[in-house]
């Protein structure tokens, strides 16, 4: 198949008797928006994990843009321009917003030398473009351990941003935010797929976000795909609204 | 006055003051010469042990190895080795030049041999993933380690020491001597790492300090920034041991070259005291637990380890963010953490990247 940028063929990742994942296989296509739904503990973040290197798996394949991956580290795949976000925000609470900002510059040409290098004007100005998307350049020199979580939210999708990532993983991206927050999220997760062709791969529990902003949906439901399909499909489907009410 | 003629105020002061030091002080030469061994221990545990949050028991090691490298290339150099230890270093005086070649020959050995070390180390244990208290555990361990080894070694004179060559007189005292050579290298040590902090390395060794599960996420090459940390505190704990054991004069295994009960665990109060992960708190701790230090041993003779141990427990419990941790959080501002209310200028209509 081409145009899949991401490829998971009949991945099982086992923890000691628990199957958190078992035969998953899905696709994301290049410069598209893909949710994944599912019940809590149905083996989403589990799914992440094993796609972005966090754990190895126990059997199936992982491609990245027709590569296998599912052998690499975390940090080799982060430079391949696969990137995630975590559903508790990380950010790095003692350093101000812009040191987050600059210290998430793309690493893949790094070299050796690069370690003692100052940064570069260009990359400041742009982390304060994306600290004014995101709307936190005001604060931009305040620590980010004490910014709201809604703002660390922020934050953390401005320093993904940085990173000039060709993927996106979001864990959640809206949890934890205000109404009113959450619709600015996702003006700017759209304008972050449609403006500079980034491919996002989206966990949410918030179905209205989650029908709103994916094209094709994939629902997990006790470590299996349960189902699939556009996000009209996916909220008539019963299986997947007996999945959430319960009868599973 | 303005940021660079407070700076140039700032360290012209302390280098005037520091350069007449010795002079006006003759009788504290030694002492004097410690103190910036002091702040060379503060500043180089600090960078990975506070701007990388790597707390580690076992820097102490590098400082020993220093020591030990420099004085056997000393005397390997000048000496025939039977001789120089049966009668225990009282051999003939070097010459000034004879002896100045082994020190610095000496010193640059020591680098080296402290940056391999630190570098296998890091290799084992850094790039294994050890991480929080079992990294700390595990550095205590290599302390304890290298001094057992070093007194089991006939080569180094195990148990009973090593001796260093008798300073010559013909150039000048000894405690002024080092006094000038620990000024400067501790003058190196505090620009190198400002420079550090001051740029991507900062910010990366913070970052993991912060968050290493994100770092690694975001594609940080996470082991190599704590390796190459580490060998950097190392290099200059190497040239601070080889020198601190010209200027001791005798080196005894476990009291003066791995001397973890008491220069390993002072680096880290140290630090602590002065404000971990800050560029002037260790320089500031060091300054005032070596004057604390030396009054206790003056005017409480007898009970100073009880009145060290009493102000450990005080640091600890009063001070946990340091004097410089301490300020910042009372003045933010000051550090340049607020709020800036003005808009932004050229980037607000750029958007996105």
């Amino acid at each position: 198949m081409t145009g899949q940028q991401l490829m998971v063929e009949g991945v099982s990742k086992r923890f000691g008797g628990v199957v958190a994942n078992d035969n998953i296989s899905l696709s994301v296509p290049e410069g598209s928006i893909v949710g994944l739904i599912g019940p809590n503990g149905s083996g989403k973040t589990t799914l992440f994990n094993s796609i972005v290197g966090y754990h190895p798996i126990d059997q199936g394949s992982i491609r990245f843009e027709g590569r296998e991956i599912s052998g690499l580290r975390v940090t080799e795949i982060a430079r391949l321009g696969m990137l995630r976000t975590f559903q508790q925000t990380r950010v790095y609470d003692k350093m101000t917003c812009v040191q987050n900002m600059q210290i998430s510059v793309p690493r893949k040409d790094e070299g050796f030398g690069a370690m003692f290098s100052k940064s570069h004007p260009k990359i400041m100005k742009k982390a304060d473009s994306l600290l004014a998307f995101v709307g936190l350049y005001t604060k931009r020199h305040l620590l980010a351990g004490d910014l709201s979580f809604g703002q660390q939210k922020l934050l953390e999708f401005a320093m993904a941003l940085m990173n000039e990532p060709k993927m996106l993983l979001l864990d959640e991206p809206t949890a934890g935010i205000n109404p009113t927050l959450i619709n600015g999220l996702i003006d700017r997760l759209k304008r972050s797929n449609a403006d500079l062709g980034i491919t996002l791969f989206v966990i949410e529990h918030n179905m209205r976000v989650i029908m709103d902003l994916a094209e094709h949906i994939y629902c997990l439901a006790h470590g299996e795909l349960l189902a699939a399909g556009s996000a009209d499909e996916i909220r008539d489907d019963q299986r997947v609204i007996d999945a959430y009410l319960g009868a599973y | 006055m303005n940021t660079a003629e407070r700076n140039l105020a700032l360290y012209g002061s302390i280098l005037i003051v520091s350069l007449a030091a010795p002079w006006v002080f003759p009788a504290y030469q030694t002492q004097l010469a410690f103190l910036w061994v002091m702040v060379l221990f503060a500043l180089t545990w600090d960078l990975v042990g506070g701007q990388m949050g790597y707390t580690s028991f076992g820097n102490i090691v590098f400082f020993g190895i220093g020591m030990y490298v420099t004085a056997v290339v000393q005397r390997n150099l000048h000496f025939d080795i039977e001789e120089y230890v049966h009668v225990a270093g009282a051999v003939d005086m070097l010459k000034p030049g004879e002896y100045l070649t082994g020190l610095f020959l000496g010193l640059g050995a020591s680098a080296i041999v402290a940056v391999i070390v630190a570098a296998v180390l890091g290799l084992c244990i850094l790039a294994m993933g050890m991480r929080g208290q079992y990294f700390g555990i595990c550095t205590l361990g290599l302390g304890v380690a290298a001094g057992e080894l070093a007194s089991g070694w006939e080569y180094i004179g195990a148990g009973s020491g090593m001796v260093t060559p008798v300073f010559p007189e013909r150039l000048g005292e000894r405690g002024a001597f080092f006094y000038y050579i620990f000024f400067i290298l501790a003058g190196i040590v505090f620009l190198t790492v400002k420079w550090l902090y001051a740029g991507r390395f900062g910010l990366a060794i913070n970052a993991i300090r912060d968050d290493e599960d994100k770092a690694e996420a975001m594609g940080i090459r996470t082991t190599r920034y704590k390796i190459v940390a580490w060998c950097i505190s190392a290099l200059f704990l190497g040239l601070a041991g080889g020198a601190a054991g010209h200027l001791v004069g005798f080196i005894d295994p476990t009291e003066v070259a791995f001397a973890g009960a008491t220069f390993g665990v002072w680096m880290i109060l140290m630090a602590i005291l002065g404000g971990k992960g800050t560029l002037w708190g260790p320089v500031i701790g060091a300054v005032i637990f070596h004057i604390t230090q030396e009054v206790f041993w003056t005017y409480l003779f007898g009970w100073q380890r009880v009145a060290m141990g009493a102000l450990i427990v005080g640091i600890v419990v009063f001070f946990p963010q340091g004097i410089m941790g301490w300020i910042r959080e009372r003045w933010p501002e000051r550090f340049g953490y607020r709020v800036q209310e003005s808009t932004i200028s050229s980037a607000s209509e750029g958007g996105g990247a």
